[in-house]
């Protein structure tokens, strides 16, 4: 993958340390984004899609630690920067946006309050001036009556409008990479249309490159170029959003189109996925994950995890993938 | 089809207090008719479900969905209107003491991200005994048995009914609440957004149960939700809910496929499809109208509709009927019209 990287994240280990043992979050998480691109993670809750956003940002949980692997962003290794160049990077640099904005957000402060601090603190704009901007800020990203809505607390503030808030608060420094963890999650689909638009046109504004955390697979191909699937802290596979749709070599990744309900005729048409993702505290996990879930397992799946390249930009972690012939069943892209 | 559930002009309103609170208390001190703002929570919504059917509810939030629903499983009174179950009017007992009452049982809900909505100190065996406890007085063994069938039902092993919610994943978590819904075996099980907080993989594996109870227990449901792709695939008839007012309503197939109303229209163009990146976006602009005293002669969609005619400020349009379907629009005969000429 050539091109000039926004982020690239290599061999990306997370461990957490907990009473019950030692998890296994992450391993080997390799992935880049390109400047201006959008690439969306997805996987199930428990994937990894999360904690690796925090690692990238530095803001693990105390009992994470990365034990191994780089993130570079413009020369700088995130995951050892000291504490004084990430700041610089953080809020200014690269941003992020959190999956439930009522808590991400400060309830003992105006909304309007929050989206100045950080104007003042990477803007260095001075507070009168700030204020200005904020509402500005709040005009651009959708709301109503921004001057007024400005003074109010986030209690006060619907869901989709808590997160126009924290996307003004994400690209008030006018970021150069920017995180977003399911963004749109717990809001209506005509206002995740809203949000997503917003973001999109905001991106293409700014030339901003975009990491997209969901877990609707649909929202991901509408809204990403390209689609980093997770599982159990693995990336199973990586590829254009076209190429991924409408051939999918990793079983999972088929198995995860095949569950999501979209132009399904009906209920009996949609695949559950069997089992379940592995407890990341076994100490014998195999060497793939998907091991135990799998259909078309091998004798070498238990021995090492490859990294398959099968094309310019399709890398899946599968010793047996889907062969390109087979059709699927619900061919995608059609009405 | 006998009618379980028959809504006849509900509506819900809710006094829109000033911030400044001396204010109002100065106002109803002084004397007076007090004229308070009302906020149009549900507006005028009738709506039947029968038996053995299950009825999608969908729209933002904010458009009255839960407080409708809320008001029809008689968790909240109604400003007015009837709520028949069979042949009992429900809607002039007090919530209160409809929590006593003999129907409390026929009308079950299973909430939101059971998560949630589950007492953490309750294990999962009291989640499940605690409407039968309440509600049909089961006590001791009876008790124990039919708290095991309800779970059984909703395939959770005996074996985690000794687990407290955060012991439990998200798919057992739903299903605990599906159980403690279906445990008292009600006539109408109302369902809000009960996958919203489960991945792909659990979701399927979720509805299918619903549908598999639903023909077990012969139930009907009410299924609010505002993923559409879910209320298409389990409903068989679908209503649209905007700014407290049914605006359009039908088949489910059939509205998804060939929306009429154009904010139906819009919320079916927002749903995400695979691949979908072709399709021109229909997308609404702006905030929804204020729900605080809204004017009767306007329609509610007016400033966000694409069509925004200067009948639509002048005259309320009332849902009218086109053979299963009914919609809310002026402009409904052009949609139903065009959509006939060009074929399905």
């Amino acid at each position: 993958m050539t091109g000039s990287l926004a982020l690239c994240v290599d061999r990306l280990s997370v461990e957490f340390r907990t009473r019950s043992g030692l998890v296994r979050a992450l391993d080997n998480v390799t992935f880049s984004v390109r400047k201006g691109e959008t690439i969306a993670l997805v996987g199930e809750s428990g994937s990894g899609k999360s904690v690796t956003a925090y690692a990238i940002m530095g803001i693990l949980d105390p009992a994470g630690r990365v034990t191994s692997g780089q993130a570079m962003f413009d020369e700088i290794d995130l995951l050892s920067a000291s504490p004084k160049q990430l700041a610089a990077i953080r809020g200014r640099r690269i941003a992020m946006i959190f999956q439930n904005p009522r808590s991400a957000l400060n309830p003992i402060r105006p909304v309007g309050r929050q989206i100045a601090d950080v104007l003042m603190r990477h803007r260095e704009l001075p507070t009168r001036a700030a204020r200005l901007q904020a509402i500005e800020m709040l005009r651009a990203v959708g709301i109503t009556d921004p001057a007024r809505r400005a003074s109010a607390y986030p209690f006060e503030l619907s869901g989709g409008m808590c997160q126009r808030v924290m996307i003004a608060i994400a690209l008030a420094a006018k970021p150069s990479l920017l995180i977003a963890d399911e963004p749109t999650t717990g809001l209506d689909v005509t206002t995740q249309a809203v949000i997503m638009d917003l973001i999109a046109d905001l991106a293409t504004e700014l030339g901003m490159a975009t990491i997209f955390i969901t877990h609707d697979l649909a929202l991901a191909s509408q809204r990403a170029a390209r689609i980093v699937v997770m599982h159990a802290g693995h990336v199973v596979e990586n590829a254009p959003t076209t190429e991924l749709f409408v051939q999918p070599r990793h079983p999972y990744t088929a198995e995860l189109i095949a569950a999501t309900p979209d132009s399904a005729a009906n209920l009996d048409d949609l695949a559950a996925i069997a089992g379940s993702l592995p407890d990341l505290r076994r100490p014998d996990l195999p060497a793939c994950r998907y091991l135990e879930r799998c259909s078309r397992k091998t004798e070498q799946c238990a021995q090492t995890l490859p990294q398959a390249v099968l094309g310019p930009e399709h890398i899946v972690a599968c010793w047996n993938p889907i062969p390109v012939q087979a059709p699927l069943k619900r061919a995608i892209g059609a009405p | 089809m006998t009618v379980l559930l028959d809504l006849g002009h509900v509506s819900k309103f809710f006094p829109a207090g000033g911030r400044n609170q001396l204010a109002r208390l100065r106002r109803r001190l002084s004397g007076g008719p007090e004229k308070l703002p009302k906020v149009y929570a549900v507006d005028n919504v009738s709506f039947v479900i029968n038996k053995g059917e299950t009825v999608g509810l969908v729209g933002e939030s904010g458009c009255g969905k839960s407080t409708l629903v809320r008001a029809l499983t008689r968790l909240l009174d109604v400003s007015d209107g009837s709520i028949k179950l069979g042949a009992r009017e429900l809607a002039l007992k007090p919530a209160r003491v409809f929590a006593r009452d003999r129907d409390r049982a026929r009308i079950q809900m299973v909430f939101q991200d059971a998560g949630d909505s589950i007492n953490p100190r309750f294990t999962a065996f009291d989640a499940i005994a605690d409407p039968l406890r309440r509600l049909r007085r089961a006590r001791g063994k009876a008790l124990k048995e039919q708290v095991e069938a309800a779970a059984s039902q909703c395939g959770l092993p005996p074996v985690l009914l000794s687990r407290f919610p955060h012991q439990l994943s998200g798919g057992q978590r739903a299903r605990v609440g599906i159980a403690r819904a279906i445990a008292v075996k009600p006539d109408l099980l109302v369902l809000d957004e009960p996958t919203a907080a489960l991945d792909v993989s659990v979701q399927v594996v979720i509805l299918r149960l619903l549908q598999q109870l639903k023909r077990e227990l012969s139930m009907s449901y009410l299924f609010v939700s505002h993923d559409l792709s879910v209320v298409r695939l389990l409903c068989d008839r679908v209503l649209v809910m905007y700014l407290g007012k049914i605006v359009e309503s039908g088949p489910a197939r059939a509205v998804f496929d060939r929306p009429w109303h154009p904010y139906t229209q819009a919320l079916v163009a927002a749903v995400p499809r695979f691949g979908g990146e072709a399709m021109e976006r229909l997308r609404l602009k702006g905030e929804p109208r204020s729900p605080i005293d809204p004017d009767p002669n306007v329609c509610r969609f007016y400033g966000r509709c694409p069509i925004s005619a200067s009948d639509c400020k002048t005259r309320a349009p009332a849902l009218r009927r086109f053979g299963s379907r009914y919609v809310a629009c002026h402009f409904a005969e052009e949609f139903v019209v065009e959509r006939i000429k060009s074929g399905p």
